[in-house]
C-alpha cells in the first residue's frame, strides 16, 4: 500500500517477484493501476488520502472476527493495559481525542495516558510538533513508565483492546466502501488472505513507501498498519514486518546520521534551547532515569558522540563541549526555512542532492525563497533548475523574477556522482553497503566528502585566533582525516566510517558493540547503533559473500545496524517461553542447553537473560526488562497498539479527510486532521474543502508519483538521452471517463489547476485509473508524475508546483501526495495572464489573502458547521 | 548444404560449418515477470553504443521506444488489457489511442515505423481505432474467464532464427552465424543494401537512417566470447529475460509454463520454442500470456527462404519445359 514498488524500487522488486514464484500471494492497494499492480494477484483501487479508513476496516474485521493472534497479543502487545478513565475518543467527541487545545491546536496528552500515569504527560504538544519530535522515535519508543496496571482477561472496558475495538466498530465494510470506494467484495478479499496468512505457522509482510508518509496524518498511515501488524502476530518475524521503501538511496542513513534540523547521530534530540540549557537536563530528558529500557545508557551515547566531535577538548570539566553545540528556537524544517526565505530572514542556503525547484512541495515558493537570499551554494552533477531558476524559472515568465533584479548569488559546484567516489549507502533494511570508487571524478567534480572537509578546514584557518564565543565550537572541532586519493586531497571514507564507529579511547581499539560505550569520556562514537560496522578492524559493511555461500539470513552481505540484527525485535519469533512459535517460522529462540537466545539472526535480546525473568520491583534501566519484553527499546516492553504518548495527533490512528479534499468526512464532524501544520498565509493558500463552500471550484482529486525511467527531480535522468527518450514528456492520466467529462483527448495538451498555480501536460487516457463511488457521488482522481523541470535533454512543467503545504504534525512532512485540483483541456496560460488565471479561480473558491482555512470543524464548532 | 538447411530443425552452428560448435545460446523471455523497467533497453544501448531514439512521446501506453529498430536493439511493449468480464475496471469505450502513430525516423521508409510494432500500438486502441473494418484488436475483447484488467508487458528482441532470413539473403557477408549459433551484422562489411530487412518474418533488423547501414542485437557477441551475460538479461532486475543454453532454456521455459497454466493462466503459451515451425524455432524465445497478435508478434512467422528449394526446383522445370519446347519447335521446323 502507499507503494509502487515495482517501477519506484525495482531492483528490490525482484525479492516480491522471487516470492511469489514460491507461492506468495501479492495484493496491491493504490490509486491507480501501476506497473507494481501488473504483477499482482490481486489489485484494489482505493481512494488517495483514505488508507486510514481501509486499514481501520481491516482492524474492525480482525476485532470483530477475533482473528487476532491471541497469546502473541497477550504476551508482546499492551492490549491488556488499562487506559484512563479520563481518556475520551474521537467515537466520543465528533472526531477529536481529548485534551484538545483549539489555541494552538495541539494536544494536552495526559488524559491518554495509561491508568494512574495521568500526572507523568502533562502539558500541551506544542514544542513537539514544532520540532519534529517524532522522528526521535525511529529507534526506541517515547518514556513510558513499566508499571501498569493490566486485565489479561482482555474484558475491562478501559483495556486496549476494548478501547481499540470500539474505536474502530464503525470502520464496516460498507462504510470502507463509502470512504474510500473499495468495493465490499474486494475488501473482504484483502482481510480473508491478510488474516489467513497470518499466526503461528505464517506471516504477512507489508510494504509501503511515500504514498503512506506524504500525508498530513501520514505517521497515523504507518501506525495503522502496524497495529494490524501487531494484532496478526507478524512483528519480529521472518517473512513479516512493516517494510519502508525509502525515497532515495540512503535516506535511512541521512536520518540515522541525520540531515535534518532535529536531530543529532542515533536519534539523540537536538537540544532545544529552553529545555535543555545543560548537559545534564539534555540527558536526562533522553535516559529517562528511573524508568526501564535500553535508552537509560543514552549518556554513554551522548558523551562518546561530543568525544568523536571535539577530541580531547570535550572534557568532563566542560561537558564533553555541550555548550558549543547549536540549539533549537522552534521549527527549522525545510518549509519553515521557505518561508523564511521569503520574509528575508535567511541570508544563505547549501544545497546537496537536492533540487527544490523542482523536487520540493510547492515549487513556486522554492523559487521565490532561493531568489531572495544573498548567496545559494548548489552542488550537482548537472545544472539543475535549482541553480538557473533566477534566470529560466517559471517566475522568469511571469515576471515574479527578474533576473537583473534577482539578489541571490549562485555558488555551482560541480559533484561527483555515486560511481564516482566512496563511502556507504544505508538502505532500507538498516543495511550500510560499501562502494568503492569506480572512476576518478571528471574536471573540478568531487565528493561530498571533499567538499565539507575542504569547507570545514579553510572556515577554521580564517577563524584561527578567533576569541569569539560563536567559533569556539567550530574551533574546536576535530578536524584531522588522513587524505588519500589520485589528487591526495580526499579524505579517506574508511576513516570517517570508523570515527562513526567508535574507539576505546585508551588503548586506540575500535569498538565491538554499543554496550562498550562509556559515559566517562573514554570511548568516542559518531553515531552509537553503527557501533559494530567497523568490528575487529574489518570494514563489515563490505562484506559481499554470496547468499547461496551461507545461511538464508545472510549475516555476511553487508553489515545492519543495531549489531548485525536483520531483524528487529526477533525475540518476538519464540513464545513467552522461548520456543519457536512453529517450526517453520523459527528464527530465534531461547536455547535450554546452554541458557541462551540463539537462532539464526543475532538475537534482539540481552543473550543471557532467560525467558522466566521477572524484574525485582525497583529494577531500573535494562534490568527492568522482563524475559517476555519482546519490544525491548519500548517503555513498557510492548508493542504499542495503543500510543499513550509519541504521537501528536492522537494515540490511535482516526480517519481525517485529507487537507485538500472533495468529500465531507463521513465519521466525525472534524473533517481534517486538527493538529496538523499549517503555513496559513498568502502564499500558501489552501484549496477549499468541505465543511467549507466552493471546493466544487477544485472538483478533482490529484495524486503524485514517479515513473521508473526517471529519478526523483530528473537531475540524474532527464539530462541522459538513454534515460529522456524512455519518458520524454510531462503527461497526466485521466479516466476515459474523465477525458469524455472534461473534453481531454489522448496525446493532446491539459492544464492542471490549483490555488499555487496551473502547468501543464500532454494527456494519456488510460483504464489504469478508475472513477471511484464515494458516497453517492463519481469521484474522479488523476496521476501526474514529478520528474520535469525546465533543465536537460526534455523538459516540462513540475507537477510540484501544484503542491500545497499542509504538514503531518509528528514529522513535518508535507501532503504532496493528495489534493484537489481542476483539469481543463489544452494549454495553460503563459506570462502574467498565467498569474490572473490562478488568481480567477482563487476569487471563484473564496480565497481571499485573508482566508484562512478553518481547523476545527466538529459540531459543536457552530462557526464551521455544514453549510 | 544439408538437405533440410533451409527449414525444419537443425542445429544451425553446424549447419554453417563450425566443428566442435559449443552449445547453442539463446535468450528465454519470461514476461509473466516482466515489471517493464526497460532497464533492458537501457543497458542494451550503454553496452554496444547505440545512439537515442529520438525524445517522442508516443501515447502507446508507456512505451515511447515504438518498436525494434537500428536504434532499439531492445523493445519493451505495454499492452492495457480491460477487463473481459468486468467487475472493478471495466472497459471503457472511449479509450481509443489516436493513432499507431510513430515519428520515430528509423523506419525503413521516412515516417513509417516498424509495421510488426504497430500492432503493439494498435493493442492500446479501442474499436474505432483507424477506422479499420474489425470489431476490435486482438486480445482486446473475447469470451475469456478474466475479470480483472490486465497490463501486459514483453521485452521484445531479434530472435536469432535457426533459420535466418536476413542472413541468407544478405549478399555481402556482413551478416553470419556465429559459433553461439546467433545472427550477427558485420558492421564494417553492411554495404547497407537492405535486402535483409524485408527477408526478416519479424521486422526485426532495420537501418539506420544516418548511415544506412542495418543494425540488430548482436546477443553481445563481444561479451559471449568473454564469457559474460548479455547486458539486457544482466541488467533485468527479476529474470524475466534470462540467458543460457538453449536446450536448457527450453526445458525451464516448459516448466515454468507448466506451472502457469496449473496456477490457471490458461492462455500463457511458448512463442518461439517450436523447431518445427516456419523458421525452425528461435534463439530467443518467449513466455507471452496472450495470443502473439497481442504483442505485436506474427502468430506464424515463416522464413521466405524456406521455399528456396520447391522455387529452384519449380524454376527448374520451367526451364526444362522451355528447353523441352525449343526443342520441339526446332524439330517441329526441320520436320
Amino acid at each position: 500500500m502507499g507503494s509502487n514498488m515495482a517501477e519506484a524500487h525495482p531492483v528490490g522488486f525482484q525479492w516480491v517477484v522471487e516470492a511469489k514464484l514460491r507461492g506468495a500471494k501479492v495484493i496491491h492497494i493504490d490509486p491507480r493501476f501501476t506497473r507494481t499492480s501488473a504483477l499482482a494477484h490481486t489489485f484494489v483501487p482505493v481512494r488517495a488520502g483514505a488508507d486510514i479508513a481501509i486499514l481501520g476496516g481491516v482492524i474492525n474485521y480482525i476485532l470483530t472476527n477475533e482473528k487476532d493472534f491471541r497469546e502473541y497479543v497477550l504476551a508482546y502487545t499492551n492490549a491488556s493495559t488499562l487506559v484512563s478513565e479520563d481518556f475520551r475518543d474521537t467515537e466520543d467527541l465528533d472526531g477529536l481525542f481529548s485534551g484538545y487545545d483549539p489555541e494552538t491546536n495541539t494536544y494536552d496528552q495526559s488524559s491518554w495516558a495509561y491508568q494512574g500515569h495521568e500526572e507523568e504527560l502533562g502539558g500541551t504538544t506544542h514544542t513537539e510538533r514544532e520540532t519534529a519530535a517524532g522522528l526521535q522515535q525511529e529507534s526506541h519508543g517515547p518514556p513510558i513508565p513499566g508499571d501498569v496496571a493490566r486485565d489479561d482477561t482482555l474484558q475491562d472496558p478501559r483495556c486496549v483492546y476494548q478501547v481499540l475495538k470500539r474505536h474502530y466498530a464503525r470502520y464496516t465494510p460498507e462504510v470502507v466502501a463509502q470512504i474510500c470506494g473499495v468495493p465490499e467484495e474486494k475488501f473482504l478479499e484483502v482481510c480473508e488472505a491478510w488474516t489467513r496468512n497470518s499466526g503461528r505457522e505464517r506471516t504477512t509482510a507489508l510494504v509501503y513507501s511515500v504514498g503512506w508518509t506524504q500525508h498530513s496524518v501520514g505517521v497515523q498511515y504507518i501506525r495503522t498498519g502496524a497495529i494490524i501488524q501487531l494484532l496478526l502476530g507478524n512483528m519480529g518475524r521472518p517473512g513479516g514486518g512493516v517494510m519502508a521503501l525509502r525515497g532515495h538511496a540512503s535516506i535511512q542513513g541521512s536520518t540515522d546520521i541525520p540531515t535534518l534540523f532535529n536531530l543529532l547521530p542515533g536519534y539523540l534530540p537536538m537540544p532545544t534551547y529552553d529545555q535543555h540549557e545543560t548537559f545534564r537536563e539534555w540527558v536526562d530528558s533522553i535516559r529517562h532515569p528511573g524508568q526501564k529500557g535500553f535508552w537509560a545508557n543514552a549518556e554513554a551515547y551522548a558523551v562518546s558522540l561530543l568525544k568523536s566531535y571535539f577530541g580531547d577538548a570535550a572534557t568532563a570539566e566542560n561537558d564533553w563541549g555541550y555548550g558549543w553545540l547549536p540549539r533549537m528556537t522552534g521549527d527549522h524544517g525545510t518549509y519553515q526555512q521557505v518561508m523564511d526565505m521569503i520574509d528575508g530572514k535567511i541570508k544563505g542556503y547549501f544545497l546537496l542532492g537536492q533540487n527544490p525547484a523542482v523536487g520540493s512541495a510547492h515549487g513556486r515558493a522554492q523559487r521565490l525563497g532561493m531568489a531572495n537570499l544573498d548567496w545559494l551554494v548548489v552542488r550537482d552533477p548537472y545544472m539543475i533548475e535549482s541553480a538557473t531558476f533566477w534566470k529560466s524559472g517559471p517566475e522568469i515568465a511571469t515576471g515574479e523574477i527578474k533576473t537583473e533584479e534577482c539578489r541571490t548569488e549562485v555558488f555551482f559546484m560541480p559533484a561527483a556522482s555515486y560511481a564516482e567516489k566512496e563511502g556507504t549507502f544505508t538502505q532500507t533494511q538498516r543495511m550500510l553497503q560499501w562502494r568503492e570508487q569506480a572512476v576518478e571524478p571528471p574536471g573540478d567534480a568531487r565528493s561530498e566528502l571533499w567538499f565539507f572537509f575542504h569547507l570545514g578546514r579553510r572556515i577554521r584557518e580564517r577563524l584561527a585566533g578567533s576569541t569569539l564565543p560563536r567559533d569556539e565550537g567550530i574551533l574546536k572541532l576535530a578536524w584531522d582525516y588522513p587524505m588519500h586519493g589520485a589528487r591526495g586531497d580526499e579524505p579517506d571514507a574508511a576513516e570517517v566510517l570508523k570515527e562513526i564507529n567508535g574507539y576505546d579511547l585508551t588503548t586506540g581499539q575500535l569498538l565491538t558493540t554499543f554496550n562498550q560505550m562509556k559515559p566517562d569520556g573514554s570511548t568516542s562514537g559518531g553515531c552509537w547503533i553503527y557501533t559494530g560496522v567497523f568490528a575487529d578492524g574489518v570494514n563489515q559493511a563490505a562484506r559481499r559473500r554470496p547468499g547461496q555461500e551461507q545461511s538464508w539470513v545472510a549475516p555476511e552481505w553487508g553489515w545492519a545496524w543495531p549489531a548485525n540484527r536483520r531483524i528487529l525485535y526477533n525475540r518476538a519469533s519464540a513464545d513467552p517461553d522461548g520456543r519457536p512459535w512453529s517450526e517453520r517460522k523459527a528464527y530465534v529462540w531461547w536455547d535450554t542447553e546452554n541458557n541462551e537466545w540463539t537462532g539464526h539472526d543475532v538475537p534482539d535480546f540481552e543473550k543471557t537473560k532467560p525467558p522466566s525473568y521477572r524484574p525485582p520491583e525497583d529494577a531500573t534501566g535494562v534490568q527492568a526488562i522482563s524475559g517476555d519484553d519482546a519490544f525491548i527499546m519500548q517503555g513498557d516492553g510492548k508493542g504499542w497498539l495503543y500510543a499513550p504518548s509519541g504521537l501528536i495527533d492522537g494515540p490511535m490512528p482516526t480517519h481525517y479527510e485529507p487537507a485538500e479534499s472533495p468529500a465531507r468526512n463521513p465519521l466525525y464532524g472534524q473533517q481534517a486532521n486538527p493538529t496538523r501544520k499549517v503555513y496559513d498565509r498568502p502564499d500558501n493558500l489552501t484549496n477549499p474543502s468541505p465543511p467549507e463552500r466552493h471546493s466544487e471550484i477544485y472538483p478533482y482529486v490529484f495524486t503524485t508519483s514517479r515513473l521508473t525511467e526517471h529519478h526523483t527531480a530528473g537531475g540524474m535522468s532527464r539530462q541522459l538521452p538513454y534515460l529522456a527518450e524512455l519518458q520524454p514528456e510531462m503527461f497526466v492520466e485521466v479516466s476515459p471517463q474523465l477525458a469524455a467529462e472534461r473534453g481531454l483527448h489522448h496525446l493532446g495538451w491539459a492544464h492542471v489547476i490549483t490555488a499555487r498555480t496551473a502547468i501543464e501536460a500532454r494527456v494519456l487516457v488510460t483504464d489504469r485509473l478508475v472513477p471511484l463511488r464515494i458516497e453517492d457521488r463519481t469521484i474522479h482522481q488523476i496521476w501526474l508524475p514529478y520528474h520535469w523541470g525546465n533543465e536537460g535533454v526534455v523538459t516540462g512543467d513540475s507537477a510540484n508546483d501544484l503542491v500545497g503545504l499542509a504538514l503531518d504534525p509528528n514529522v513535518l512532512i508535507q501532503e504532496s501526495k493528495v489534493g484537489t485540483c481542476d483539469i481543463q483541456p489544452g494549454r495553460r496560460p503563459i506570462g502574467p495572464a498565467l498569474l490572473r488565471y490562478v488568481a480567477d479561480y482563487q476569487q471563484r473558491a473564496g480565497l481571499a489573502p485573508d482566508h484562512h482555512t478553518p481547523i476545527v470543524t466538529t459540531s459543536e464548532d457552530g462557526n464551521h458547521g455544514e453549510q | 548444404m544439408a538437405s533440410n538447411s533451409l527449414f525444419g530443425p537443425i542445429d544451425p552452428a553446424t549447419d554453417a560449418g563450425y566443428e566442435a560448435a559449443p552449445p547453442r545460446m539463446g535468450f528465454f523471455t519470461d514476461t509473466s515477470v516482466c515489471i517493464g523497467c526497460k532497464a533492458c533497453e537501457v543497458a542494451c544501448k550503454e553496452w554496444n553504443l547505440v545512439p537515442d531514439d529520438g525524445f517522442n512521446l508516443l501515447g502507446q501506453s508507456y512505451d515511447n521506444t515504438g518498436g525494434l529498430s537500428a536504434n532499439s536493439w531492445r523493445h519493451v511493449a505495454f499492452i492495457e488489457q480491460p477487463a473481459r468480464a468486468h467487475t472493478t475496471m471495466p472497459a471503457a469505450p472511449q479509450s481509443n489511442v489516436a493513432a499507431a502513430r510513430t515519428d520515430v525516423r528509423t523506419g525503413t521508409e521516412p515516417g513509417i515505423g516498424p509495421a510488426v510494432d504497430a500492432l503493439a500500438a494498435a493493442g492500446t486502441a479501442g474499436p474505432e481505432f483507424l477506422g479499420m473494418p474489425m470489431s476490435d484488436l486482438p486480445g482486446r475483447s473475447g469470451d475469456g474467464e478474466r475479470t480483472d484488467f490486465r497490463w501486459l508487458m514483453m521485452s521484445n528482441v531479434c530472435k536469432h532464427c535457426t533459420h535466418a532470413g536476413c542472413l541468407d539473403v544478405c549478399p555481402t557477408g556482413s551478416l553470419f552465424r556465429t559459433e553461439f549459433g546467433t545472427v550477427v551484422v558485420q558492421e564494417d562489411i553492411c554495404n547497407g543494401c537492405g535486402y535483409c530487412i524485408p527477408a526478416c518474418p519479424y521486422g526485426v533488423i532495420d537501418r539506420r537512417q544516418d548511415d544506412g547501414r542495418a543494425w540488430k542485437c548482436t546477443l553481445c557477441y563481444d561479451r559471449l566470447g568473454d564469457g559474460l551475460t548479455p547486458a539486457c538479461a544482466k541488467a533485468c532486475p527479476t529474470e524475466s529475460i534470462q540467458f543460457g543454453e538453449l536446450d536448457v532454456l527450453r526445458e525451464r521455459a516448459d516448466a515454468r509454463l507448466a506451472t502457469l497454466q496449473e496456477q490457471g493462466e490458461t492462455t500463457a503459451r511458448l512463442y518461439g520454442e517450436d523447431q518445427g515451425d516456419g523458421v525452425g524455432g528461435d534463439g530467443a524465445f518467449f513466455l507471452l500470456l496472450d495470443e502473439p497478435e497481442v504483442y505485436g508478434l506474427p502468430p506464424d512467422p515463416e522464413v521466405a527462404t524456406k521455399y528456396l528449394p520447391d522455387m529452384w526446383k519449380r524454376a527448374g522445370l520451367a526451364a526444362l519445359g522451355m528447353v523441352a519446347s525449343a526443342v520441339v519447335a526446332f524439330a517441329g521446323r526441320r520436320r
